[in-house]
């Protein structure tokens, strides 16, 4: 297997890894720069997983109902589930100036607990697996360029491509507008903000709920892609917590967090994928899994020194 | 009159950490039966088997407090990395470096070594790698200011794949690939005696080693300088470093004893609890040790009855099945009395807003009567027990003032 093949099969791996991650990572940038610690990206994730895998097996049932639609459904139903989740996260840390890392744990358990209870009730066991995820396919004409298309616009999943444009628009969003000003000014001096007359409680909840509303919609993405599969056994491995080592190692930019998820989906693929590999053949499957943890640690050793974290999260105001 | 209450007036009470875990304990058992009653189960039904499981002879007993050892070693590691300002959810992965070494010693010392050289053997070397493991992230926050949740979530990755390479290379059962083959009696915690005592339960040395370390810890935060550093540095991290007091080194070690606890917590559970190691399981012990500690308001005595709290839960849901209310009841409880002590603000101004209400009853009522007998001394003054008694006569006076306004 040339160099070249060996690149074809990791990039586009890579990218359905990245995608996932990048979404948990921008949730956590929201919530973060609104000046609200949130380490329950895991848990909303995990029960975005969850909601859509019920959501999808149900209509995937119905006879005649078509998959495609099933898909968009469920992840909908996801985004709204961990919207609502996030909630009682925003409430703790917002209105009762609570620990809002106690309240983030307790959020993660919450989401374990609660999708399992509900897989139970509903499939009798603590596994869902959806009839079909989406079918990959080629980008019409970019594909055809060399080098590039065969790289990045080969055998893509249509999500890769809505959450990149919502990358793309929260950027904007971020740095070219008012409410980003003001959603960025919240995380840094609260009070300031307050005294020009815009209310932080508000801002602060935006945040959390659109990192709620970001993390459900990663969540579908892992099921509607790679996993195919809400598994209670072993959750999402730790993804969320991957998404926040990004968040930090991308020193909370979007332009950051792009290249950090990228590099831990590069780990993950070669965790995952080591097998298939002749390189990686002799290599034991513990020393590859536990391979993005490590390179995460490591990351994050040269990224925390100097941090640019914002001033007054985890501050209440 | 000075000198009565010490100098203090007399005041509404405020709430005590006890009201407001207990306030905890209630909403989460209240949000269990919600969700009992959503899938249209009946929850005392549920409850009732939830007791039963944990308590109805000498046998389940001693597998409830077989279950609670592990919750008390991890909460104790949990609240000790507290009180020093920092929050170890990496105990599963501590757990599974302490499982994995007492595991791999168990297996490979001989058989006939006596067992007061063997026990201290194996129980130091657990808390010499849990030790170990802690001390990364408290390493880690301490030089590089990498967040101790972050890290110690990767470490526990980090131990399930070291479990995973390690359980198939040194001591797999070759009949059940995935489990280690269970370790040999004698080379487990399990005391003979407990375990007859108990009727065959799972009850272990590890149950009296867990007291013996809740003493430790009370000890070393309340009666040591290495305490009282810890602590200071918990408080305010500023102020503890200009006092002179070490800070990095404080982290690293707080660190290092509390993934020492959660090790032992590991220790107890792989060899005396359930004796085999399973691969790609990572413990939820670990999880529900911060509920432990949190619940126990991180006192040990605290912690000691809030595991036993939790051990019942977990013991008494495997009665469930016949309800057919799934067993993860139990999880969901457990994750509500988080989410609710991780709010206490709220539950200690419920209870606030109530004895501040029914201390100024009690003050009309002083007053009421005071008024009648021409009394002027100041109601702050008074001593408690006056207090007391003035407000059990005025009482009726007070009501009769109300109602002729």
């Amino acid at each position: 297997m040339g160099f070249w093949s060996v690149l074809t099969s990791i990039i586009p791996s890579a990218i359905a890894y990245t995608i996932p991650i990048l979404m948990g990572a921008l949730g956590g940038l929201y919530s973060e720069r609104s000046g609200v610690t949130n380490l329950c990206i895991e848990g909303l994730m995990l029960f975005g997983v969850f909601s859509a895998a019920a959501t999808i097996v149900k209509l995937q049932a119905i006879p005649g109902f078509s998959f495609t639609l099933a898909i968009v459904i469920g992840i909908a139903v996801a985004m709204i589930a961990s919207t609502l989740l996030s909630l009682l996260h925003a409430f703790a840390a917002i209105n009762l100036k609570a620990n809002q890392v106690i309240s983030g744990t307790a959020i993660n358990m919450l989401s374990t607990a609660v999708s399992l209870f509900l897989a139970q009730t509903i499939t009798g066991s603590g596994n869902i697996t959806i009839v079909r995820a989406i079918v990959r396919q080629n980008v019409p004409v970019l594909s055809k360029i060399p080098l590039l298309g065969p790289l990045f616009f080969t055998s893509t999943y249509w999500t890769t491509w809505v959450c990149l444009f919502i990358w793309a628009l929260s950027w904007f969003l971020l740095y070219k507008t008012s409410f980003g000003l003001r959603l960025r000014a919240c995380g840094e001096h609260p009070s300031a903000v307050a005294s020009a007359g815009v209310n932080v409680h508000r801002m602060r909840y935006i945040g959390v709920m659109l990192s709620g509303f970001l993390s459900g919609l990663g969540g579908a993405c892992i099921l509607v892609t790679y996993a195919g599969e809400y598994n209670a056994g072993s959750g999402i491995n730790g993804l969320g917590f991957l998404a926040i080592a990004a968040l930090i190692f991308g020193q909370w930019k979007p332009l950051g967090i792009l290249g950090s998820t990228f590099f831990f989906g590069l780990c993950m693929t070669i965790a995952n994928m080591g097998k298939v590999f002749p390189v990686f053949q002799n290599i034991p499957t513990g020393y590859l899994g536990m391979f993005p943890y490590v390179a995460t640690l490591i990351a994050l050793i040269f990224s925390s020194r100097k941090s640019a974290a914002p001033l007054a999260s985890g501050e209440p105001f | 009159m000075k000198g009565k209450n010490n100098g203090k007036p007399l005041e509404a009470r405020k709430a005590s950490p006890l009201v407001v875990s207990l306030s905890a304990v209630f909403l989460g058992i209240v949000a269990g039966c919600v969700f009992i009653l959503c899938i249209g189960k009946n929850p005392f039904a549920g409850f009732e088997r939830i007791l039963f499981g944990a308590l109805s002879n000498t046998r389940r007993i001693g597998n409830t407090l077989g279950m609670s050892t592990q919750l008390i070693l991890i909460g104790l590691s949990v609240a000790f990395a507290f009180k020093t300002g920092l929050f170890n959810i990496g105990a599963s992965g501590q757990m599974l470096m302490g499982g994995i070494t007492g595991s791999i010693l168990a297996y490979y010392l001989p058989m006939d070594m006596p067992r007061f050289i063997y026990l201290p053997i194996i129980i130091i070397a657990a808390m010499l790698a849990g030790a170990f493991w802690g001390f990364i992230s408290g390493f880690l926050k301490a030089k590089f200011n990498v967040h101790e949740v972050v890290s110690t979530i990767m470490l526990n990755w980090i131990a399930y794949w070291i479990c995973y390479d390690f359980i198939p290379r040194f001591i797999i059962d070759p009949t059940i690939s995935v489990k280690s083959k269970p370790i040999e009696t004698v080379h487990t915690l399990r005391a003979d005696w407990l375990t007859e005592l108990t009727g065959f339960s799972t009850l272990n040395y590890g149950f009296l080693l867990s007291i013996i370390m809740c003493v430790i810890v009370w000890f070393i935060l309340q009666k040591t300088t290495l305490g009282f550093n810890l602590k200071a540095v918990g408080s305010n991290r500023f102020c503890a470093e200009y006092a002179g007091i070490k800070v990095n080194r404080s982290i690293m070690v707080s660190m290092a004893i509390a993934g020492a606890l959660a090790s032992l917590g590991g220790l107890t559970y792989y060899c005396g609890y359930s004796n085999i190691m399973e691969m790609g399981k990572m413990p939820n012990e670990g999880f529900d040790g911060i509920a432990v500690a949190l619940l126990g308001n991180c006192s040990p005595v605290g912690i000691f009855f809030s595991a036993i709290f939790f051990g019942i839960l977990k013991m008494g849901r495997g009665s469930l099945a016949a309800t057919g209310i799934p067993t993860e009841i139990a999880d969901t409880i457990i994750a509500t009395i988080i989410y609710f002590t991780a709010t206490n603000v709220i539950l200690a101004s419920f209870w606030n807003g109530i004895f501040h209400r029914s201390f100024s009853r009690k003050e009309d009522a002083v007053l009421a009567y005071m008024k009648s007998r021409n009394d002027n001394t100041p109601v702050e003054k008074l001593t408690k027990e006056e207090f007391r008694l003035y407000a059990k006569e005025g009482k009726a006076l007070a009501k009769a003032e109300k109602e002729g306004k």
